[in-house]
């Protein structure tokens, strides 16, 4: 399949009044044609900055790139030129948010906000532009486009918004669309419904979707490839079924274990004890050593390379060092309790 | 666990409805009602706008009811009653908010917080005694004691959490309500929670109404779950029952949704559709307020209101295919 975007050592940091907070410390990716690579971690281990600076939203200052390279058909996202960037924006790439209610402009009709892109980037005129318009609110599901379209934000509910929004950002058929938290704010029937939306126009647009989430079941759902970010690094990459049936990093088995499963009821969850590392002063180490149960000396004061345990899988751990103790998951963090690639 | 038969809570036909103009109101929660058994956790689920969340507040006297009773140990929460008699239930009932961030008071330190309810209520003689037992709740959560001096803002998310529990911990209440006590945390911090919340409920016998969205923690950790649609109770069973055995096609549709933490499974699983979106609960639709979106509905949905009945032992369902009189008219479907 082919590359559509290579993440190569990219380091960000944020200058505070309290010291330099390293948000993303050193992430490597790549995201090809067609694909859906979730990252998934916890707040604050860097997955929004990491998609932020691929769009190159963060305001800098107090934001900085400190080393790497974003590549997208040869270009260095990270030495354009804002004007280069604007085309970037909306015609290559397009982004989802979170919050469908703030993501949208209020005192803008849906309409002028859909096809502002069209207009700006595909050269259309205003009446061509409104009928596309008219057409990618009919594909994404909302129903009366023709009068829907003159409608402001607030007379749609928090779904129809997202779909409004999910429209706008694949109106130039940008090849990278960048979804962070795309149903978190959602009911879970409207959760269901936009991501089989998601879905279904990646297979039309072969678009390569970047999904930011939290829910390992939306993960399951929607991922071909997953990375798990953890205080500014990714820990471990792999297919969705090498990180939900095999998975390596005590991280993953954490965030796997934190999970209730379907048939386990009253029975304790698993935890991970501590809280993250603060990004102003990292670990020299693994960044997850300080929670880590299976801990030992090295962790603490070297990071650990990428072990390869197949083609797509790709693991920081010291664990699977060849000098290092065999330890195997925790028998509960699988789910359904069953392991089947084992 | 000690789970037992006997009624803590009654709710009875409990309605909260909010005027919105001379002309409208809102029906947030129109009609429900159920039981809490002493020492379990009940789960009380929907989506955003179902009514869960009022419906918990009124139990808790934090609004007051349209209609119908809440009875707390034979006691009407809503009946009127003096000051000192309200002060002494109050005691008794507790509340564990959503956002910790915005139910914590910035500018008093933790021990204040967690002392306030010690305060009010009496239960401490000297102030020597007043820091010894908020230590000891800083400690049954998980906290250590230095952390009684500090501000709301020095803590994590799930830290404040804890600061909450102690909170409504303090006056040693038999019955908790958490409003979503978990949706603001990062998944690894919810697992500590929902085990502290588990515990502590082993230890002391609390009782939980547990409102969340979160269909698969609710099951976790509930013993029995109630279906909340549009201000109505759409099923209520014990929480093995509900997500084996769904009756109402609600129940189905919202359990369908959910998308499993398993890759293979959810490459096979078929959703079940619903249609369009959430009536209006200023004007929620004649008969079964589920009617207009249910895949089965058919014109006796739109005449007759459901009742709520028995299916099976601890089951409950309000829904007219599960109703022997209107079998017939569900036969072609």
């Amino acid at each position: 399949m082919k590359k559509v975007l290579e993440v190569n050592n990219l380091s960000v940091s944020f200058q505070t009044y309290g010291g330099e907070v390293q948000a993303v410390r050193d992430v490597n990716f790549e995201l090809h044609e067609g694909e859906t690579l979730a990252i998934v971690g916890e707040s604050g281990s860097g997955k929004s900055v990491t998609v932020q600076s691929i769009m190159r939203l963060l305001s800098m200052p107090p934001a900085k790139f400190k080393s790497g390279s974003i590549l997208m058909n040869d270009e260095d996202i990270v030495t354009m030129s804002e004007a280069q960037m604007e085309k970037v924006r909306g015609q290559e790439m397009g982004m989802i948010f979170q919050d469908p209610m703030t993501s949208l402009n209020p005192t803008m009709k849906i309409g002028r906000q859909i096809t502002e892109g069209l207009i700006k980037h595909q050269g259309m005129s205003k009446k061509d532009a409104l009928e596309r318009g008219i057409e990618l609110l009919r594909l994404v599901g909302i129903p009366n486009p023709e009068s829907r379209i003159h409608q402001y934000p607030h007379e749609f509910s928090g779904g129809m918004r997202q779909r409004a929004m999910i429209a706008i950002a694949l109106s130039c058929n940008p090849k990278i669309l960048i979804a962070d938290e795309p149903t978190t704010a959602l009911d879970v029937t409207i959760q269901a419904q936009i991501l089989e939306l998601l879905r279904d126009l990646q297979q039309d647009m072969k678009t390569a979707i970047i999904l930011i989430t939290h829910d390992l079941g939306v993960v399951a759902n929607a991922a071909d490839r997953v990375a798990v970010m953890y205080g500014g690094k990714i820990v471990e990459t792999g297919t969705v079924d090498e990180i939900f049936y095999a998975p390596k990093h005590p991280y993953t088995w954490g965030l796997l274990g934190s999970m209730p499963k379907l048939n386990d009821t009253k029975k304790e969850l698993q935890s991970i004890p501590g809280t993250p590392p603060d990004l102003k002063d990292p670990p020299k180490g693994c960044p997850f050593a300080a929670r880590c149960p299976y801990a030992m000396k090295v962790c603490d004061t070297y990071m650990p390379e990428y072990q390869h345990s197949s083609d797509t899988q790709k693991t920081a751990c010291w664990l699977l060092d060849e000098r290092a103790p065999k330890v195997n998951p925790p028998e509960n963090i699988f789910v359904g309790g069953v392991k089947e690639h084992e | 666990m000690s789970k037992t038969n006997e009624k803590l809570v009654e709710i009875r036909n409990l309605k909260k409805y909010f005027p919105l103009s001379r002309k409208q109101v809102v029906k947030a929660v129109d009609g429900i009602t159920f039981d809490i058994h002493k020492g379990e956790t009940f789960g009380l689920v929907g989506e955003s706008g179902c009514g869960k969340s009022t419906a918990g507040r009124t139990i808790l006297g934090l609004y007051g009811a349209s209609d119908g009773d809440v009875v707390f140990k034979g006691e009407n929460i809503h009946g009127k009653r003096s000051k000192k008699e309200l002060k002494q239930l109050n005691q008794n009932i507790q509340m564990i908010f959503q956002d910790p961030y915005a139910s914590l008071n910035p500018r008093m330190t933790v021990l204040d917080i967690i002392a306030e309810g010690l305060d009010i209520h009496g239960l401490v003689k000297s102030n020597q005694e007043r820091i010894q037992r908020v230590n000891e709740l800083l400690e049954i959560v998980g906290l250590n004691k230095e952390h009684g001096n500090r501000y709301p803002h020095e803590f994590s998310g799930g830290q404040r959490q804890r600061i909450g529990i102690a909170r409504a911990l303090a006056v040693d209440p038999e019955f908790i309500v958490a409003d979503e006590p978990i949706s603001a945390l990062d998944v690894s911090i919810q697992a500590q929670v929902i085990n502290l919340l588990q515990e502590l409920q082993d230890e002391r016998g609390l009782t939980y109404l547990f409102i969340a969205h979160d269909l698969s923690m609710v099951r976790h950790i509930s013993d029995r779950v109630g279906v909340m649609y549009l201000g109505n109770m759409a099923e209520i069973a014990t929480s093995k029952d509900l997500y084996e055995d769904p009756l109402h096609p609600y129940t189905q549709v919202l359990l369908s949704a959910v998308p499993v933490p398993d890759p293979a499974l959810e490459r096979t699983r078929k959703r079940i559709e619903v249609k369009g979106e959430l009536p209006s609960p200023i004007d929620p639709p004649s008969g079964c307020v589920f009617r207009t979106r249910c895949p089965f509905a058919t014109d006796i949905c739109g005449e007759v209101k459901p009742e709520f009945q028995e299916k099976k032992p601890g089951h409950w369902v309000a829904c007219h295919m599960h109703d022997d009189r209107y079998k017939d008219a569900f036969e072609d479907k």
